[in-house]
């Protein structure tokens, strides 16, 4: 049993992966731009949790890559939720509605 | 010179086309005028003694080949320009009482002034691609003068008959003209003639090329002299103004197809097949419209007809080497026929354009000088005895007597036909009894008519006597030969059992006796035409239409832009503008690509 005892790379690989899947299917079926929205960060997360678990078990010392890709992310991501809320918010006034189901007009 | 005899009719044509149309008067004048300076230039030429170095000039030049625009002034060349200048200046004077109401006068000078002007370019022409142009130029005023009245449909139906029929054999003609060139290098009819004189058809040319050439050239003349199987556009022809028939379908423009033959005789000669074929397709047009002509009812019809028979005639006598007898015959032809046109030109305008010879009857007594020059141009037209018609023919039938007594024969019972089908016309038309009313109130032409119509009764008695034979050169056999009196004897009797027998039918005739539909008719020529030639060339086109539209149309431009536009319309759905149909399609193409490249590649 010694996955239980010990925690590996493959442990923070999986529940990335499973958060990163949990955030797809989000965005896949949820109706709501926000919560398709905080799916996509949740993506992002997914994806920062595995790039920081390889920095902690690669066999270099002193090798942070990983982490400072991580802060890119964080900053990018940031400065995304800006814009993008900015954005739900002017379409909200525009539409009166968050559901992405109402929202299919090509232009308009 | 030669300028002075082609010119005027042109700068006439042009100038009434282009200034003086609205003043009728002088639109006729300067036609006349023009025709009368023509036939001076050529009497000019008859009575010159050396007609050498009339001016020419090169038109177009390129290595081996020079086409120059020149002239002929040989005999052949100028008994044809008095025959074309004398008789239709006579038909121009005639037109004027004819045309005297029409609204378009002005237009009809015109295009008959363009005629002569064309007719005139063939007859002078000094080399085959000159002649071709002129013959094509003939060829569309026919076209012009048979449509004259387009406002009728027939008249605009023959129009478009003729000058398709006659493209056939003007093909011919080019590629006659064509295959002279590449075997003998040259179109001058001098140089080809010294040519052929020294050393004959130059070496790796077979016979059997001469002959087609021969028949190429001869193509033309079927298509122009409306030889069988071209000879359905003449009869319709009649659709034009009587006196277009009489200058153009009988007395010159037919006749240019014969002249065209004696012109370049000296290649047919190389081709002894080409002139058994020759001679056999004028023998049969000859007796073939003959037959025709027995049942016809219209006056100008019967006249086709028999212009048709008498070009077979010359044709035939082509073809059995007898040009200069052809060329008589010709000119005779061209008095006695141009006689007959316009005086039933002049009964059809006494009588209001009534053309059915069963509706008239006794015409003698309401219009003498129509009915005594009508009766003429019969006499010489069928052979009555010492005029003009009975030597040329007689000098056909005894050229043929001594090549082939086939031939000969079909003369022979030709004529019997012809003075049998003449009588009858005359005899229904002018004696008996008034068939209708109207032929009460049948009126005399005015002097403007029956003057021409004098002069050349004055042609047909006398034309056989003053010695055209002997301008044109010898005579193909000798009259000591043997069997002249014969041939003599044979023909007057095949005269005079003709003339009884239709005297004996259809003096006391009131309508038709007999009936014989194949000939009345035409031996369905028409009918055949259509039937081969007309359906299966509208089948064609039909087919063709159906490839055009479903294959080049369908498959090369609808077909295509269909597929784009499905191609559109189906790649549109996929935009639907759902965010989540976006995203699950990024999904699925991210996903196929993992599976490319980290599944596919890596193994």
């Amino acid at each position: 049993m010694n996955w239980l005892t010990e925690i590996t790379l493959n442990h923070y690989l999986a529940l990335s992966g499973i958060l990163f899947m949990i955030g797809m299917a989000g965005v896949m079926i949820r109706r709501s731009i926000l919560v398709i929205y905080m799916c996509l960060e949740l993506m992002l997360n997914a994806a920062n949790l595995a790039l920081v678990a390889f920095n902690r078990f690669s066999p270099a010392a002193r090798d942070y890559d990983g982490q400072i890709m991580v802060f890119f992310i964080i900053t990018v991501a940031a400065a995304e939720v800006a814009v993008g809320l900015a954005l739900i918010v002017s379409l909200y006034r525009l539409r009166q509605t968050t559901n992405v189901n109402d929202l299919n007009s090509l232009k308009f | 010179m030669n300028w002075i005899v082609l010119l005027p009719p042109l700068i006439a044509a042009v100038l009434i086309t282009l200034v003086l149309h609205p003043y009728k008067k002088i639109s006729v004048f300067t036609s006349i005028l023009a025709c009368t300076i023509s036939l001076g230039g050529a009497l000019a030429l008859f009575f010159s003694s050396s007609n050498e170095g009339l001016s020419s000039f090169v038109w177009a030049a390129v290595p081996g080949l020079k086409i120059t625009i020149g002239a002929m002034g040989d005999h052949l060349a100028v008994l044809m320009l008095l025959v074309v200048t004398g008789v239709g200046l006579l038909i121009h004077i005639f037109s004027y009482g004819y045309m005297e109401q029409d609204p378009s006068l002005s237009r009809f000078y015109a295009k008959l002034s363009l005629f002569m002007f064309s007719m005139l370019g063939i007859v002078l022409a000094d080399n085959l691609v000159m002649m071709f142009i002129f013959w094509e130029l003939v060829g569309l005023s026919s076209y012009l003068l048979i449509g004259f009245w387009f406002q009728k449909p027939s008249a605009a139906e023959a129009a478009k008959k003729a000058f398709i029929v006659n493209r056939i054999g003007d093909f011919g003609f080019m590629l006659g003209i064509l295959g002279t060139w590449a075997i003998f290098g040259s179109i001058h009819f001098t140089e080809l003639k010294e040519i052929v004189a020294t050393s004959g058809v130059p070496a790796g040319f077979s016979s059997g090329i001469v002959a087609l050439v021969a028949f190429g050239l001869f193509m033309g003349c079927m298509g122009k002299s409306a030889q069988v199987p071209l000879h359905v556009w003449l009869p319709d022809a009649m659709e034009g103004p009587t006196p277009v028939s009489a200058l153009i379908h009988a007395a010159t423009m037919v006749a240019a197809g014969v002249y065209m033959l004696c012109r370049v005789f000296f290649i047919l000669e190389l081709s002894v097949s080409a002139l058994d074929v020759i001679m056999w397709i004028g023998a049969i047009t000859s007796i073939f419209a003959a037959l025709i002509a027995l049942q016809q009812s219209d006056i100008k019809r019967i006249l086709a007809y028999s212009t048709l028979s008498q070009l077979g005639y010359m044709v035939m006598a082509v073809g059995i080497g007898a040009t200069t007898e052809a060329m008589f015959h010709l000119t005779t032809h061209a008095f006695f026929k141009a006689l007959l046109f316009l005086a039933a030109g002049s009964v059809i305008h006494g009588l209001h354009h009534e053309q059915d010879i069963w509706k008239m009857g006794n015409l003698k007594k309401y219009m003498p000088v129509t009915f005594w020059t009508f009766l003429i141009g019969t006499a010489a037209l069928t052979g009555f005895p010492f005029l003009s018609g009975f030597f040329s023919k007689e000098s056909i039938l005894f050229a043929a007597y001594h090549q082939n007594i086939v031939v000969f024969s079909i003369g022979i019972f030709t004529a019997l036909l012809t003075a049998f089908y003449m009588t009858r016309l005359v005899v229904v038309a002018f004696f008996g009894k008034e068939r209708t009313h109207e032929v009460h109130h049948a009126h005399e032409s005015p002097l403007v008519m029956t003057v021409p119509l004098i002069v050349l009764a004055i042609l047909s008695l006398f034309g056989g006597v003053i010695g055209i034979d002997h301008y044109i050169g010898e005579h193909k056999v000798a009259h000591e030969a043997g069997g002249f009196y014969f041939v003599m004897g044979l023909s007057i009797t095949c005269f005079l059992a003709g003339t009884a027998g239709a005297l004996f039918i259809y003096l006391k005739a009131k309508a038709e006796p007999f009936s014989l539909p194949l000939l009345r008719d035409k031996f369905y020529s028409d009918e055949i035409y259509e039937a081969c030639l007309v359906k299966p060339q509208q089948v064609l086109a039909k087919a063709l239409s159906w490839f055009d539209y479903w294959v080049v149309g369908g498959v090369f431009v609808r077909l295509t832009s269909i597929s784009a536009a499905g191609a559109g319309e189906i790649l549109r759905l996929l935009q639907g503008g759902s965010l989540q149909a976006y995203v699950v399609m990024f999904i699925l193409g991210v996903a196929l690509l993992c599976y490319w490249f980290l599944v596919r590649v890596a193994l």
